[in-house]
C-alpha cells in the first residue's frame, strides 16, 4: 500500500492526445487545400471544401452526443436547417450580421433541442432513434409548409452574411477560411468539453447509466444538456452552409441528410470527434469521386455503407487498425 | 429516531409478492445483515432501498427523512448508497477515473463544461485515499475492464465509499470471491465497521457471522427473526426455514 | 360539412389500413428481433412497382397482384438472409446504417430498372366506380375495397397472433425474447418468417395504394416516417397498438389538413388561419406523438421502453 499522503503523480495531463494529433494535421491539411485548388485553378474546389468543413462542423457535433452520450439522434439535420433557414429569414428582415444570424439560429436550436431532447430522452435505444427522427421530419414538414420562404422549392439568398458591417464572405476563399475558423474554434470547444467534469459524466453515462445513478448522477439532465449544446453547434453549421450555396430549402433537413451525418461520424469512428471531421470528409469526397463516375452514386455509396456495417463495424479506424493489426 | 427506518414496505409482481410488509430498522453504526435462501427477495428489498425499483407500500426513512419517493441518485445525495451484486463500474474509464467521478458526485457542480477534470488535484486526491483502503491504488491507471474480478469486487465497493455515504448497502460484497481473498474482504469490511451503517446482504455465512451485529432472516419475502447473530442461529424456525437448507448443500 | 366529415373520415380509415399493413410487419421486427429497419419502406415502394410491372404484363391488375406475392416472398427472404440476419448481434446504429444504405441501393435500383418516370396502375375494372354513400355524396368503390382488404388481413393477423403456435411464437418473442430461444425454437427460422411475413404486408400495401398514387421513387420515404410514428405511438412490438395508431395517426392527419383551418377559422381571421392551419397540419401527428409519449414513453400497448 502507498502512503496517503504521497502526493500522486497521476495529476499531470498527457502530452498531445494522439486524437488531438490527428485534428491539427486535418486542420493544417484544410488551411493549405485553397493552394491546391489555386494551383489547379479550380475555384469550384474552394465550393466543395467549404461545404466539406461546414458538414465536418455538424458531424462533430453529432459525435459529442452520438460518440460520447449514446444518444444515436436520427433527427440532426433538422438544425442544419435552423441554421440555413436563420440566414434567410433574418436577412429577408435585413439583419445580415453572421454573429446576430448565428444566435438567432443557435437559440432556435436550443428551444428546439430542449422540447424534443427532454421527451426523446423519456425512452430508449429504437424509441430514441425513431422518435428523433419524427421530430426531425416535423421540423421538415414545418419549413415545406413555410410559403413565404418558397416552401418546398426553397429561397435563394440575395447575398451572403456580413462581417459586423464588411461583405468579406463574398469572396469564397474568405468564407472558406471563416468556416476553418469556426470549425477550429468549435472542436476546441468540444474537446473541452468532452474533458470537462460535464464530459466525463456524459461519458460515463455511455458506458454505465445504472452506476452513474448509483453514484449520484440523474442521466437526464446530463444528456439534455448534451444534446441541446449538440443542436446548437449544428446550427452553426448550417448557418455556414446557408452562406455557401446562398440558398436555403427543406432538403437540408431531410431524414437522409440526418443518416448521412451519423455515416460520417461512424466513418470516422464515433467517440473522437476528430473522427467525425475525417469521417466528413472521407463521405463528401466519395460522394463527389462516386458522382462523377456514374449518376447512380447512391447505390454504390448504398453498397458501400452495406459493406462497412458488416465488415469494419468501428468505421474506417477501425479498418486501418485491422490492417495494421494484420500486418504487425 | 434510527438511522434506517424502513415500514411495512410491500412489493409484488402480479401474483407473486416478492416483499410482504417489511418492517425494519437499522441503528447508526450497526453492521445489519439480510440472510436468507435463494428467491427470498433480498436483492428486491435492495432495488427498493436504493430506489431502483418502486415499492407497492411501505415507506423508507434515513434519519427520519421520508426517502420513499426519491430516486436512486436522490438517495446517493442524502447518504444512502449501494453495491451491487453484479459489478457495475465504467469499463473504459481507469480505476482512479471510476472513483474521481463518483467523488465529483458530491463535490461541487458537474456542470462545468471548460476545465480538464483529469487535472483536477481535489478528485483525484480524494479518490486516491478512497483506493488507499482497497488495496487498488498500483491499479489506479488500469481500465476497469482490465481487472480481475476480485479486483472488480474492490472498486465496485470502493465506488459505493467514495459516494462518502452514512448507510451502505451491501449487495453480496463477496460475490465469487473465494478463499483468501474472501477472508482479506472480510477484513476490510469489518476496518469500516463504526464508520458507517452498513446493510449487508450476503449468502457466506462465515462473513455474516463475522461482521454483523445484528442478522434478520428474510424468508418468501418477510421477515421471520431478527436478532443477535447467536439468537438467530439457535432460533428454531429460522433453522427448520433456511440454515437446515444451509446445512444440507454447505456454503463454500 | 358533414359530408366533407365523412368523406375525410373515410379517407383517413383508408390510410390508416394502409398504414397498418406496413406497420404491423414494422413492429413485430423491432420488437421480436429489437432491429431498426429502415428500409421497410422500400418494400411498400417495392410492391407497388411489382403490381405495376405485373399488371401491364398480363393485362391484369388481379394477375399483377398474384404474381407480386411470390416476388414480395422472394425480396424478403434475399433482405433477411443477405443483410438482415447479420444485425440481429449487432447495436442499433449498425442497423441504422446498413439499412440506410440498403435504402439507397433499393431506391437506385429502382431508378435504374424502372427510370425515374411515375408509373401509374389502372384501376381494375371490377372495383371501378363509386357508391351512394348518404344524400348526394358518393365514393370510390376501390377506396372501399382498399379498406376491406385491409380489415380483412388485419383480422387474419389478429388471428393468427392469437389462435396459432407461430402467433403464441410471435407474442411471446415480443415480451420476452429469451423466453423463445428458452422454448427450444429455432429462432434463426422463426426471425426468417417473421421479416418475410412483415415484407409480403408491406409489398402488399404498397401493391393496394398504386392504382389510386403514381408509382414513384419517393413514396416509400413519407410512409416510412409515418409508419414509425404510428409503431412508436402503438407500443413497439404490438399488433394491436399497430392498428390503433395506424387509424389514429391518419384520421388525425386526413382530418386536421382540411379541418384545421376551419377550426382556427373560429379564433382567427381567415387568412392567418389559411396559413396557421397549413403549418400546422402536417405536424399535428408528431405533435399527437409527443403528447401520447409524454403520458406513456413506452406508448399505447407497449411492453418495454
Amino acid at each position: 500500500m502507498t502512503d496517503a499522503t504521497a502526493p500522486t503523480p497521476r495529476t499531470a495531463a498527457p502530452a498531445v492526445a494522439p486524437r488531438v494529433k490527428v485534428a491539427m494535421i486535418l486542420f493544417a491539411a484544410f488551411a493549405l487545400f485553397p493552394l491546391l485548388a489555386f494551383a489547379l485553378d479550380d475555384p469550384f474546389l474552394i465550393v466543395i471544401g467549404t461545404r466539406i468543413l461546414a458538414y465536418a462542423i455538424a458531424a462533430m457535433a453529432l459525435d459529442l452526443i452520438l460518440g460520447y452520450g449514446a444518444m444515436v439522434s436520427f433527427g440532426h439535420a433538422a438544425y442544419l436547417g435552423f441554421g440555413t433557414y436563420a440566414v434567410a429569414i433574418l436577412s429577408s428582415y435585413g439583419v445580415t450580421d453572421i454573429f446576430a444570424q448565428t444566435l438567432f439560429a443557435v437559440a432556435i436550436s436550443a428551444v428546439f433541442a430542449f422540447v424534443t431532447g427532454a421527451i426523446s430522452l423519456r425512452t430508449k435505444g429504437v424509441y430514441f432513434i425513431m422518435i428523433t427522427l419524427a421530430f426531425g421530419q416535423m421540423a421538415f414538414f414545418f419549413f415545406i409548409s413555410l410559403s413565404a420562404y418558397g416552401g418546398d422549392d426553397g429561397y435563394g439568398l440575395s447575398g451572403r452574411s456580413t462581417v459586423l458591417g464588411s461583405n468579406m464572405l463574398e469572396n469564397d476563399t474568405t468564407l472558406y477560411y471563416a468556416t476553418l475558423v469556426a470549425l477550429i474554434a468549435l472542436f476546441v470547444l468540444c474537446h473541452r468539453i468532452v474533458a470537462s467534469r460535464f464530459g466525463r459524466v456524459l461519458t460515463g453515462i455511455r458506458e454505465n447509466p445504472t452506476r452513474m445513478e448509483s453514484i449520484g448522477f440523474p442521466p437526464f439532465r446530463y444528456q439534455l444538456t448534451a444534446f441541446v449544446i449538440s443542436g446548437c453547434i449544428t446550427a452553426v453549421a448550417g448557418v455556414l452552409l446557408a452562406n455557401q450555396a446562398q440558398f436555403v430549402s427543406p432538403a437540408f433537413m431531410s431524414w437522409h441528410r440526418s443518416g448521412e451525418l451519423i455515416v460520417m461520424v461512424v466513418l470516422g469512428g464515433i467517440g473522437t470527434l476528430s473522427g467525425a471531421i475525417g469521417g466528413a470528409v472521407a463521405a463528401l469526397l466519395l460522394e463527389e469521386v462516386l458522382g462523377m463516375m456514374t449518376e447512380h452514386w447512391r447505390l454504390w455509396f448504398g453498397i458501400f455503407l452495406v459493406l462497412m456495417v458488416l465488415f469494419s463495424p468501428r468505421g474506417l479506424t477501425g479498418l486501418f487498425e485491422q490492417i495494421r493489426g494484420r500486418r504487425e | 429516531m434510527s438511522r434506517l427506518d424502513i415500514l411495512n414496505l410491500s412489493k409484488s409482481f402480479g401474483a407473486l409478492q416478492v416483499t410482504d410488509n417489511v418492517t425494519l430498522t437499522v441503528e447508526p453504526g450497526e453492521v445489519h445483515a439480510i440472510i436468507g435462501p435463494n428467491g427470498a427477495g433480498k436483492t428486491t428489498l435492495v432495488a427498493q432501498l436504493s430506489g431502483q425499483l418502486k415499492p407497492d407500500a411501505g415507506t423508507v426513512a434515513l434519519d427520519g427523512r421520508d426517502i420513499t419517493r426519491l430516486s436512486m441518485p436522490d438517495r446517493v445525495r442524502a447518504g444512502l448508497a449501494r453495491s451491487f451484486q453484479i459489478t457495475q463500474v465504467l469499463p473504459s474509464f481507469t480505476v482512479l477515473e471510476n472513483v474521481a467521478l463518483a467523488v465529483q458526485a458530491r463535490k461541487g457542480s458537474s456542470f462545468r463544461f471548460f476545465a480538464p477534470v483529469a487535472t483536477e488535484a481535489a478528485l483525484n486526491d480524494a479518490a486516491m485515499r478512497v483506493l488507499d483502503g482497497s488495496g487498488l491504488t498500483e491499479r489506479a491507471d488500469v481500465p476497469a475492464r482490465a481487472l480481475s474480478h476480485g479486483e472488480h469486487r474492490h472498486l465496485e465497493l470502493a465506488l459505493a465509499l467514495a459516494t462518502d455515504p452514512r448507510v451502505l448497502l451491501l449487495d453480496e460484497p463477496l460475490a465469487g470471491v473465494g478463499g483468501a481473498e474472501a477472508d482479506a474482504f472480510v477484513d476490510r469490511l469489518r476496518a469500516m465497521k463504526g464508520r458507517m451503517t452498513m446493510l449487508l446482504i450476503e449468502h457466506d455465512m462465515d462473513a455474516v457471522f463475522a461482521l454483523a451485529d445484528r442478522v434478520s432472516v428474510l424468508v418468501n419475502g418477510a421477515i421471520i427473526a431478527t436478532g443477535a447473530p447467536e439468537d438467530v442461529r439457535s432460533d428454531p424456525q429460522v433453522r427448520a426455514a433456511y440454515l437446515g437448507e444451509e446445512e444440507e448443500a454447505p456454503a463454500c | 360539412m358533414a359530408n366533407l366529415f365523412v368523406l375525410q373520415l373515410l379517407n383517413g380509415v383508408q390510410l390508416g389500413v394502409l398504414l397498418f399493413l406496413i406497420a404491423a410487419g414494422l413492429t413485430l421486427v423491432f420488437g421480436i428481433m429489437d432491429v431498426v429497419n429502415l428500409a421497410h419502406g422500400v418494400l411498400y415502394m417495392v410492391g407497388a412497382y411489382f403490381v405495376a410491372t405485373f399488371a401491364a404484363l398480363t393485362g391484369s391488375f388481379w394477375w399483377g397482384l398474384l404474381l407480386m406475392l411470390p416476388a414480395a416472398i422472394a425480396v424478403g427472404l434475399i433482405l433477411e438472409v443477405v443483410v438482415i440476419r447479420r444485425l440481429y448481434a449487432r447495436s442499433h446504429l449498425d442497423q441504422v446504417l446498413a439499412t440506410f444504405g440498403l435504402v439507397m441501393i433499393a431506391n437506385e435500383t429502382v431508378k435504374i430498372v424502372w427510370g425515374t418516370s411515375p408509373l401509374s396502375v389502372p384501376t381494375p375494372e371490377l372495383l371501378s366506380g363509386s357508391i351512394p354513400l348518404m344524400g348526394p355524396l358518393r365514393y370510390p368503390v376501390y377506396r372501399v375495397g382498399i379498406i376491406v382488404a385491409g380489415l380483412a388481413v388485419a383480422l387474419g393477423l389478429f388471428l393468427v397472433i392469437n389462435y396459432t403456435r407461430i402467433g403464441m411464437l410471435l407474442r411471446a418473442g415480443a415480451t420476452n425474447r429469451a423466453m423463445v430461444s428458452a422454448l427450444g425454437v429455432d429462432i434463426g427460422k422463426l426471425f426468417a418468417i417473421v421479416f418475410t411475413l412483415g415484407a409480403v404486408l408491406a409489398c402488399f400495401a404498397g401493391a393496394l395504394i398504386a392504382p389510386i398514387l403514381s408509382v414513384d421513387t419517393g413514396m416509400g420515404e413519407s410512409v416510412l416516417i409515418l409508419t414509425f410514428v404510428v409503431v412508436v405511438i402503438g407500443g413497439i412490438g404490438s399488433i394491436k397498438g399497430a392498428f390503433l395508431g395506424a387509424i389514429l395517426v391518419a384520421v388525425v392527419d386526413t382530418l386536421g389538413g382540411v379541418f384545421g383551418p376551419i377550426l382556427l377559422r373560429e379564433v382567427l381571421d381567415p387568412s392567418a388561419a389559411n396559413q396557421t392551419g397549413r403549418m400546422l397540419a402536417p405536424m399535428l401527428v408528431y405533435i399527437l406523438m409527443a403528447v401520447i409519449l409524454f403520458a406513456k414513453p413506452a406508448g399505447l400497448f407497449g411492453a418495454k421502453a
